[in-house]
């Protein structure tokens, strides 16, 4: 049985200090052990931009991909073997940006996969420029006189989507981070976890404080529903997209995987490639 | 008794002229002649013309004729477009519904028959099996039995019901009668009987797509593109049969990165594409190729620029393929000539990607991928999987823990073993950054010209098997030089020419990277002359020969890129042409 310490590995993040993204890297890790998962069975895929240096900083088998491109490539990690645990990772340029559309895409293909967004409201690694969930006005290097485009928000397009696990975390709260990826793995299907995660070098409007005084959190409304997806698309609405915890959740739609005709239980490393005779020959028979 | 003969179906797009070709070239397919089918068709779904030209030959074909003995329309446009390719005494057989007429320059020459198709075929049930009618009276034309398309009939609607197959052969046979009530005879245009034999009849793609499944393929994602999406379809129906699974993605970009994802994960996938998808896929290209992930991309050649001409025939993306993604990677371009070259082009692209670990590109043409052609029978003792250096269990149980594998171990080769997600004791790093052995992102001097170097030189100048053939004269005045598709074209007129008494040599390029330098050369150095025939504006092949250093004194290049092949008679005209001009 694995424990939290094994998915840690000695590799120094080159994240800023007090990079909220620190707390993504230990809830992930706690998440993972307290699920009992060993390293070796995880799966983590990531994007570019700092966020998508994770992959490199957990013990388990990482790929850090192209820019955006995250969700297609665990996706396929997923198709080739349906019983590793698909973690895919990347900040909100990477993934509300340039990989919106792939977003889209596979909370409808609604694979098993685990997503956990960084979202600092800006890009970290190139340096200040504005990103897809900056606020309109925000200002930044590519933003001077203040963003005139709205922002993004990923919990109404994941909820219009389809999602069937939506949740958001903040990189103040570990514990609560903890349990919500957790969940997310837990969950059969597409899980979205969005976490706010302060960029303290370049963000000078969104800090921890700025969080700590907007953000909402869903413990506060015991008679709420996150099996509803209209109620919980009002929250977000109502909260104009700060709110805290398990958002929603739909335990009954079927995963991709198991939609799939005569999809085998066994990765695709361990059964036979090799065509038996009888079909090459039907196969070939069409032809004729 | 002709030893070949040439017939296309014509008329407006969504009228079942596709259908029409496809009965009469199966039919005759299964009596055992060989068959070479090229569609026309345009970029829209219903109305425009499109036409279907079969040629039906006791010997294996791999190019449209050069003429046409039968010409059969279901409107008036068929007969203007296409009337010029009849030979003296060729036939048009036209619906009588709209009057056909022969444009002027053809009068005289060919013979003009009115039938009453679509009138007989409401006649025996409904108008759409007005192309029932018109395979009728090409049987009688061509000396054939009225029943000779029934057994296709039987495999086309024999599960449907008995009725509709009893319907069509109905007006195969009242077309029959029809020519014949017409009280003219066709001596010239029978047929000499066919050799025993029972290849198969497929296009390009299909033969890409079952050589794939029968290479281990399991996952494919892809986006729909002309002229590949034959690809995805032929999987769509066949990979649940072993388990596999296609994915039609968001796009092209989706579709190569989670090609990434599962080939890193241990399943043999591929992709298909046509060349603005293949642009798409630049970036994951690179990203496969830093990587070292076996990927396998097919790639059917259309008309560019651009969006270009989706449905016609061009060789523009040799460039791309070659220099294609930003940087540097390693990567195995296979250019198949025929249909049967496909299918084992697709077994030995899963092999090379895992053995070398990279990404494989099979680049096929719209005319290879969609013109359907006689195949020989596939052996699958042919197939023969080879998975590559993968690491071993004991190397595994070696790894102490905490200590990560060295998945890109700089080794004497450049390939190092793989291991997958799920593997105890391989764990590793994998990015797109440059890396160590383990995966870790280094940007040290050092250590970025070995990883370079350990990517690049696994194939250490060698060519492939078989990257080349040969055939013609081995000391030839006039060495020509294809890829591709054109091997039909070029391999006629070399025949010809030959025939003729000039001493003709036939190169064709059957991969480009890694380019076969040495082989072509030596063809080179034993001819006076060489020419180049590529489908494309700027002479990609002529130039790339240029690129890798080959040379000759008397090398030029010719090309065509109306958006159709080329023809065996314009490169046996270019050659007679060029044989004078270099003598004097």
């Amino acid at each position: 049985m694995a424990t939290v310490k094994e998915f840690r590995n000695n590799v120094r993040p080159n994240w800023c200090p007090g990079c909220g993204d620190f707390a993504v890297q230990a809830s992930m890790q706690r998440a993972l052990g307290n699920l009992n998962l060993e390293p070796e069975n995880v799966a983590l895929i990531s994007g570019i931009g700092c966020s998508g240096r994770i992959s490199g900083y957990l013990n388990v088998y990482g790929f850090h991909g192209v820019h955006g491109r995250s969700l297609p490539i665990a996706q396929g990690v997923k198709l080739a073997n349906r019983n590793l645990t698909v973690l895919a990772s990347g900040g909100d340029g990477d993934g509300f940006g340039i990989g919106l559309g792939h977003f889209m895409h596979a909370v409808r293909r609604n694979m098993d996969i685990t997503y956990v967004v960084m979202d600092n409201q800006i890009y970290g690694l190139t340096k200040g420029q504005h990103s897809p969930t900056s606020a309109f006005g925000f200002k930044a290097k590519t933003t001077p006189a203040g963003n005139i485009e709205n922002a993004v928000s990923p919990l109404q397009i994941a909820l219009s989507a389809g999602i069937t696990y939506l949740a958001q975390g903040f990189s103040s709260d570990v514990n609560q981070l903890t349990e919500l990826i957790q969940g997310g793995i837990e969950h059969k299907g597409f899980s979205l976890i969005n976490v706010f995660s302060p960029c303290v070098t370049y963000n000078k409007v969104n800090t921890y404080e700025w969080f700590k005084e907007h953000t909402v959190s869903l413990d506060q409304f015991p008679d709420y529903d996150p099996t509803n997806r209209a109620a919980a698309i009002a929250k977000v609405m109502e909260t104009d997209g700060l709110c805290t915890g398990l958002i929603f959740k739909d335990d009954k739609k079927p995963v991709f995987e198991d939609l799939l005709q005569n999809y085998p239980q066994e990765a695709y490393l361990n059964t036979k490639l090799e065509m038996d005779q009888g079909l090459f020959d039907e196969l070939m028979k069409e032809f004729a | 008794m002709l030893q070949e003969l040439s017939w296309k179906v014509g008329g407006q797009q969504g009228e079942g002229i596709d259908s029409t070709g496809k009965t009469f070239a199966t039919s005759l397919n299964r009596m055992g002649y060989y068959i070479y089918s090229y569609r026309h068709f345009s970029s829209r779904i219903k109305g425009g013309h499109t036409n279907d030209k079969v040629r039906v030959s006791t010997t294996q074909k791999h190019s449209s004729a050069d003429y046409l003995d039968i010409l059969v329309a279901f409107d008036q446009e068929t007969i203007d477009l296409n009337a010029y390719e009849l030979r003296k005494g060729g036939v048009v057989i036209g619906d009588a519904k709209f009057n056909p007429v022969l444009p002027e320059n053809t009068a005289g020459d060919v013979l003009l028959f009115a039938i009453p198709f679509t009138k007989i075929a409401e006649q025996n049930g409904a108008a759409i099996m007005k192309n029932m009618v018109a395979l009728g009276a090409t049987a009688f034309v061509m000396g054939l039995s009225p029943d000779f398309c029934t057994p296709v009939l039987q495999s086309l609607f024999g599960r449907k019901s008995q009725k509709i197959v009893e319907q069509n052969q109905a007006a195969v046979l009242a077309g029959y009668e029809a020519m014949k009530a017409q009280n003219v005879s066709f001596p010239d245009f029978a047929l000499a009987p066919p050799t025993p034999s029972d290849h198969l009849l497929m296009i390009g793609n299909d033969a890409v797509a079952f050589g794939a499944i029968a290479a281990g393929v399991r996952v494919m994602p892809a986006y729909p593109i002309t002229p590949a999406s034959d690809v995805m379809e032929y999987l769509i129906k066949k990979l649940p049969k072993v388990g596999g699974v296609v994915v039609q993605t968001e796009d092209e970009i989706a579709a190569l990165n989670m090609t990434i994802g599962a080939s890193y994960a241990g399943a043999r996938t591929l992709t298909a594409t046509s060349g603005p998808g293949f642009s798409l896929m630049m970036e994951a290209l690179g990203l496969a190729g830093m990587t070292e992930q076996p990927v396998v991309i097919v790639d059917t050649q259309r008309g560019g620029p651009s969006t270009g001409l989706p449905t016609k025939h061009e060789q523009s993306d040799m460039y791309q393929a070659m220099f294609g993604t930003h940087g540097e990677i390693q990567k195995i371009v296979l250019t198949p000539a025929t249909a049967e070259e496909c299918f084992y082009a697709a077994v030995n692209a899963f092999n090379y990607a895992e053995i070398y670990q990279c990404p494989v590109i099979i680049m096929t043409d719209l005319a290879l991928s969609l013109a359907s052609q006689s195949v020989e029978k596939f052996s699958l003792d042919q197939v023969k999987i080879d998975r590559g250096l993968l690491a071993t269990q004991e190397q595994l149980a070696q790894i102490g823990p905490g200590q990560l594998f060295k998945r890109f171990e700089r080794t004497e080769n450049g390939v190092s073993p793989r291991v997958f997600p799920g593997q105890k004791g391989g764990i590793h790093h994998v990015t797109g950054v440059e890396h160590n052995e383990i995966g870790r992102p280094d940007e040290g001097t050092a250590n970025h010209v070995q990883m370079m170097k350990k990517r690049l030189n696994k194939f250490e100048g060698s060519e492939l098997p078989n990257s080349t053939s040969y055939e013609g004269d081995q000391h030839p005045d006039v060495l020509l030089i294809g890829v591709g598709s054109s091997i039909g074209p070029i391999s006629e007129a070399t025949v010809r020419l030959r025939k003729h008494g000039v001493r003709v040599g036939h190169a064709h390029v059957h991969v480009i990277s890694p380019f076969p330098v040495a082989s072509l050369q030596s063809y080179m150095d034993r001819a006076k002359q060489v020419i180049v025939f590529e489908s494309n504006a700027t002479g990609q092949l002529y130039h790339l020969m240029q690129f890798f250093g080959l040379k000759h004194s008397e090398f030029s290049s010719q090309l065509k890129f109306d958006g159709t092949p080329f023809l065996p008679k314009e490169i046996e005209a270019h050659v007679k042409g060029s044989m004078i001009a270099w003598q004097r």
